[in-house]
């Protein structure tokens, strides 16, 4: 069976991109500690020599509207178009092609339908920067296959907080559960507290540093618990409008599993947002 | 309320570049242009069938003829697609960066929990 060598969970910040390629001169006083901590989290991925990812993020209004809104969808396609017109535009994100692992995205549907997700999917999937955010800061060569996996944290009604536990403690199970001896690493992004468009958008810090830091402990000590007793689609208006994609952090709580600490923990604490960066390997790593 | 058909302006102007210039330069006129052409489009139909029904009410014209982002936001358009297109029209006016996205989280001020309804 395949092996899950790496769980990964990351804010993805579409300013990095622009924030570490930018000519010195024109480059943001915050972007040298930023790269720094973008490289040893980096490593963190690269020490698990992995074959294929498993990217979980939430498409923002690009392929995926209101007239046909899937709650979970699984990409699968020998290929993936990346970034958007208005992801060019807003945050200068480059155009990418990645490669799909078909055979796993297949495996995915068929025993996820199975194991009671009713999950959407696509043949033909153009991903956007809550995908390629983590490929351009964890792995740049974009050089491993991956499988897509879209959740709605965007467009009300959203799958409940427990429910992307869930999703996530099942993924673990398909990845185990999959014929194959490929190493593969989940990766998922999502954000601590966030405004956008709205009043609290772009401070000094993120709009609710006191969510972020409860936040950043339950992820790092595992508490799935304790996060979903506090955690509601009603509650998580109140950090910031744009906080329901904390979710996909608790999803990745799931593929990592309760009680499960952090292997690797960091934060940085940006305008408009905190970013925050964390590994778990399941089974150890060699050194 | 049709706050769906608000969101499906915001998101079908903000995807086409000549669109966003469209919007910027003549909102009066794109707003009309676009319910008389393109808000019965629907958008997973590449032959060009539409629906029949979909229309503004006049408040939401208005807030989108008038370039209103603080109404919209009152009329719970969704703030992603409101704050992205509205970036893409006018942060190239301001010097400082991030400037525009600022003053318009200030213009926002008088907004307190819970936020307008963003569900559709």
């Amino acid at each position: 069976m395949a092996e899950l060598v790496a769980v990964i969970a990351s804010t993805h910040h579409p300013f990095y991109y622009r924030a570490s390629t930018a000519p010195p001169e024109e480059r943001p006083p915050f972007a040298d500690a930023w790269v720094a901590k973008i490289a040893a989290f980096r490593e963190t991925l690269t020490r698990a020599n992995p074959d294929v990812l498993v990217m979980v993020g939430s498409d923002h209004f690009h392929q995926l509207w209101l007239d046909n809104m899937p709650q979970f969808l699984i990409g699968k396609a020998p290929f993936y178009d990346a970034n958007f017109y208005n992801e060019e535009r807003e945050f200068g994100l480059p155009r990418m092609l990645l490669r799909g692992q078909e055979d796993l995205s297949a495996h995915i549907l068929r025993d996820g339908l199975d194991a009671g997700f009713d999950l959407a999917f696509s043949n033909e999937l153009r991903i956007d920067h809550s995908v390629t955010c983590p490929i351009i800061t964890l792995r740049p060569e974009a050089d491993l296959p991956i499988v897509p996996v879209y959740t709605n944290i965007f467009a009300p009604p959203l799958p409940r907080p427990k429910r992307f536990v869930e999703l996530g403690r099942t993924i673990r199970q398909l990845v185990e559960s999959w014929p194959s001896d490929k190493r593969v690493a989940v990766i998922g992004t999502g954000h601590l507290s966030l405004e956008l468009g709205g009043p609290r958008q772009f401070g000094p810090h993120g709009p609710d540093p006191e969510f972020d830091r409860k936040a950043v402990e339950w992820i790092a000590s595992g508490d799935i618990e304790g996060c979903l007793s506090e955690v509601t689609l009603d509650s998580l208006w109140e950090p910031g409008n744009a906080t329901h994609g904390f979710m996909d952090f608790m999803l990745m709580m799931g593929v990592a599993g309760e009680g499960a600490k952090a292997d690797y923990v960091d934060t940085l604490d940006l305008f408009h947002t905190m970013e925050a960066y964390f590994t778990w390997y399941p089974n150890g790593v060699t050194a | 309320m049709s706050k769906y058909l608000i969101d499906k302006f915001l998101f079908t102007v903000d995807r086409d570049p000549d669109l966003v210039e469209r919007y910027r330069e003549d909102p009066r006129g794109t707003v009309a242009w676009w319910e008389a052409e393109r808000a019965n489009a629907i958008l997973g139909s590449h032959s060009g069938e539409a629906s029949t029904w979909l229309k503004f009410e006049d408040a939401e014209r208005e807030a989108l003829a008038a370039h209103d982002y603080v109404r919209l936001f009152e009329l719970g358009a969704h703030p992603f697609l409101t704050l992205t297109l509205f970036i893409a029209m006018f942060e190239r006016d301001y010097d400082e960066p991030l400037a525009f996205q600022k003053e318009y989280g200030r213009r926002l001020q008088h907004f307190g929990l819970p936020y307008p309804d963003i569900a559709t």
